[in-house]
């Protein structure tokens, strides 16, 4: 969502065959509840969209119910992602789907370079029953361990194909790889669609600080003054593992307003022309977020 | 039926070991009708006699199994090299050998420039040579302030650029965090770009854009002119990004009786599924013509050496950069493997690193044994540091191999010091281990990475000189004789093309290259400068002055 006028979020998801892609771009597709979302994949060969979602499809754009697009950029990933921010059609998200082979850190780079869009975070797909396997492979070895290493947020799929103590097993694995960035079990690819992609700021207005009874665990964080914005940033990202998300505006000592983005353990902090109120909705993992939880972050915001 | 033109040679060497020399040829319908005699050809029918070659030599026309159109699109722009180069309509351009001889010469062709919109673009700059200096945006400001200007490296790695390209690609600004553009103390970019990531949003706008890149009618024209001078008569566009409708300007370009040499384009492996790629190339098969010779894949698997996105096996880089990049997944590669072979389509495979031909090895042997086939001829391209062992696996699975012997002068001091170390440097290309091993062997310049120019193709893998004048890897040498076949029949093979091309015998194309040296009298030593005055192709006389 183009809230603040800095550009489209995009996220790069990326993980080795078979950890499940297709099925939770999908999944995301059927679910965008509203949100125009734009999938861009390298070809459209190694991304079948379901059948029931396509609208229309020629050779480069496929129209998807909802006013969601997938589009194949080929070899010119920054003309494709210009052309998406500079849509009469406002897109809110752009979900890049990235190959097999691809380096997710130097697609991120990328995206930094193009104006208009905004990176928001590197999602890592992870097959619960194959990925310590693959990451032995002969040749693809450091390839699949870099991809791990560069996630913000781990996702591990087919959950339901192993055995609890196998779940736990592999989580600890995957931990072991990449210390920082949050571990989603899930299955068939269902995996909560503000999670991936950082809608949850909307919520601040919508519905105020409610519990969703079916979402993610939230809380939101209402500061009453001026903070310390990059603290509050850093404190989320790399204190609290069990927060995947968090998103909102905060205004800072001199009297900016800031739009902090966490995704995992990477965090951003962007000031911000508009007058927005302040709020930051945190997105949680496993248990229920309670304030109690979060002593030291509330000390921080004087709440 | 048509005419017989029997064309006189001070010597012609066939290449066909039943008659290693003759002096006469006799041509029809742009097919060689016989050798021999005057006397043994005059006996077909009636002819005229064609002396214009009565004091040359004529071998078979030279086949490039590995070049890309590109080569001829680069001449629109400014030609930045280090080295003395002719461009396709044979003006020479003599090699820049300072930072500012090549601010000089874009200066010059920046006052010839008309409309001020209009980019401009250098390649081929080689600071390698200059003491790896650098040039920032201030730099090639003098050339230019309002104008988008680009300087392309050799390697094709790096661009510098001036600061109105940047600003046209939103980069001249505070901010940029990417590891491929350094920034100047004031916070902005230096307008050094990096790796093809940094290089991708800004090249478009100083000219490289994809025709230039790609080639367009124009370049395809520039690229005939280039083979003629070079001898050359068939040659690869290796992986093009061909459709249906480049190959309607393809054929218009070669169609025509003045264009001079048959192109074999392969399309890229890339941005479509193996299933849809095959069926592409099985559905340009049948447009084919004897001058355009579709239905052919390239796949890559892996980077370069010289940008270390090579896959190299144990131990790695000499100075212990980290491994290079995958370009294919095995999977993917396997599956193309397999539908090619079940198709009867041919794939070559760009393999640098030797953990790259390795994987390729390791993944063509099980698509064999689904899928067996009698006579595939999957090439493996550059496939530079393969080992002995290597060689037979390839020799085993009757696969063929290309080897990039203009390495040794271009970049083998580099490679002995820095990428691969002396060991692996000496083993580079090894052509004799190939030949020993029995696999079939051709031998590239990669144009435009290296001047197209097998004669000198030869001569690196004969010699194998660096620049700095050393022998890297005496063992690897071959002779000339094995060079000639390489750069002729052995070409031809990999493209299942040797029964209509690569000697001169009956039946075959009327392809020659028109020398003014005898390659075997010359020797080893100089094969690489031996004139080349034209080619035949078809039956048709291209002389290289006359363009
Ligand atoms: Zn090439």
């Amino acid at each position: 969502m183009n809230l603040a006028g800095l550009g489209i979020p995009v996220t790069v998801l990326s993980g080795y065959l078979g950890a499940g892609k297709t099925t939770l771009v999908n999944h995301l597709l059927r679910n965008a509840d509203g949100q125009k979302l734009a999938v861009l994949v390298n070809e459209f060969g190694a991304l079948p969209i379901d059948k029931d979602l396509i609208e229309a499809a020629d050779d480069e754009v496929i129209s998807i119910a909802g006013g969601c697009i997938c589009c194949s950029f080929g070899s010119d990933l920054s003309a494709a992602l210009s052309q998406l921010s500079a849509m009469n059609q406002p897109i809110d998200h752009i979900l890049i789907e990235a190959s097999g082979v691809a380096r997710p850190e130097a697609i991120m780079w990328s995206v930094g370079l193009v104006s208009g869009v905004l990176p928001d975070g590197i999602v890592i797909l992870a097959d619960a029953e194959t990925i310590q396997k693959a990451a032995r492979d002969k040749y693809m070895s450091d390839t699949i361990l870099a991809q791990l290493q560069a996630a913000d947020l781990l996702i591990l799929n087919k959950i339901d194909l192993v055995t609890e103590e196998e779940v736990r097993v592999t989580s600890s694995w995957l931990a072991l790889q990449n210390e920082n960035a949050p571990i989603i079990p899930i299955t068939y690819g269902k995996v909560e669609r503000d999670i991936v992609l950082g809608h949850c700021v909307q919520r601040i207005y919508a519905k105020g600080a409610h519990q969703d009874a079916a979402g993610p665990s939230t809380l939101t964080l209402l500061p009453k003054h001026n903070i310390d914005v990059l603290e509050l940033a850093q404190t989320l990202a790399k204190d609290y593992p069990n927060i995947a998300r968090a998103k909102g505006f905060a205004t800072n000592k001199s009297g900016e307003k800031i739009l902090i983005q966490v995704v995992g353990s990477r965090y951003s902090t962007s000031i911000v022309s508009k007058e927005l109120p302040d709020g930051i909705v945190c997105l949680g993992l496993g248990e229920t977020l309670r304030k109690r939880h979060f002593k030291r972050l509330l000390h921080l915001l004087k709440i | 039926m048509g005419k017989i033109r029997i064309f006189s040679a001070k010597k012609i060497i066939t290449m066909n070991p039943n008659q290693p020399e003759t002096t006469h040829v006799a041509v029809r319908e742009g097919r060689i009708l016989s050798t021999g005699t005057l006397e043994e050809l005059a006996i077909w029918d009636d002819y005229t006699l064609d002396e214009t070659f009565h004091n040359k030599i004529l071998i078979p026309g030279l086949v490039e199994g590995h070049a890309h159109v590109m080569a001829g699109a680069l001449w629109r722009h400014v030609y930045c090299g280090y080295f003395d180069r002719a461009d396709p309509d044979g003006n020479m351009w003599q090699g820049s050998k300072t930072i500012a001889d090549v601010i000089e010469l874009l200066q010059v062709a920046e006052s010839k420039l008309k409309y001020p919109a209009l980019p401009l673009a250098g390649w081929q700059f080689d600071p390698i040579y200059m003491d790896n200096q650098r040039v920032t945006r201030s730099d090639l400001d003098q050339v230019s302030a309002t104008r988008p200007v680009g300087v392309l490296h050799a390697s094709g790695h790096i661009l510098n650029v001036n600061s109105k390209a940047l600003e046209l690609a939103d980069l001249l600004r505070p901010g940029i965090n990417h590891p491929g553009i350094p920034l100047d103390k004031d916070g902005l970019p230096t307008g050094e770009l990096y790796g093809p990531d940094a290089i991708g949003p800004v090249s478009k706008y100083v000219g490289f854009d994809r025709a230039s890149m790609e080639g367009d009618a124009d370049a395809l024209r520039a690229f005939g002119k280039i083979c003629v001078r070079s001898g050359v008569t068939t040659i690869t566009d290796l992986a093009a990004r061909i459709t249906e409708e480049s190959v309607d300007k393809m054929l218009e370009v070669t169609e025509h009786p003045t264009f001079p040499a048959r192109i074999v384009p392969l399309r890229i492996f890339m941005g479509a599924s193996a299933k849809d790629t095959i069926d592409l190339v099985l559905s340009l098969k049948e447009r084919s013509t004897d001058q355009l010779r579709l239905g052919r894949i390239k796949a890559v698997a892996d980077g370069s050496i010289q940008g270390f996105s090579a896959r190299m096996r144990w131990p790695g880089y000499f100075n212990g950069a980290p491994n290079g990049l995958w370009y294919t997944l095995p999977e993917q590669l396997g599956e193309l493997y397999r539908l090619a072979l079940a198709n009867g389509v041919q794939v070559h495979t760009h393999t640098n690193g030797d953990e790259a031909t390795e994987m390729a090895l390791d993944t063509l042997a099980p698509a064999l044994n689904e899928v067996p086939s009698v006579d595939h001829r999957f090439t493996l391209q550059h496939c530079q540091l393969a080992d002995a062992a290597q060689f037979r696996r390839m020799r085993n699975m009757k696969m063929c191999v290309n080897l990039f012997a203009n390495h040794h002068f271009y970049w083998g001091d580099e490679h002995y010091r820095l990428t691969v170390g002396p060991e692996r440097a000496r083993r580079m290309n090894a052509c004799r281990t190939a030949l020993e091993m029995g696999v079939p062997m051709a031998i590239h310049s990669d144009a435009p990475i290296t001047p197209l120019a097998p004669l000198f193709t030869a001569w690196c893998a004969v010699n194998r000189l660096t620049l700095s004048g050393r022998v890297q890897g005496d063992g690897e040498k071959i002779s000339i004789q094995d060079a000639l076949y390489a750069i002729t029949l052995g070409a031809a093979y990999t493209l299942h093309l040797d029964g209509e091309i690569g000697s001169v015998e009956i039946g075959k194309k009327a392809d020659f290259a028109v020398l003014e040296q005898d390659p075997i009298d010359i020797g080893g030593a100089n094969i690489k400068d031996i004139e080349i005055w034209g080619t035949v192709q078809g039956g048709r006389v291209f002389q290289a002055k006359k363009l």
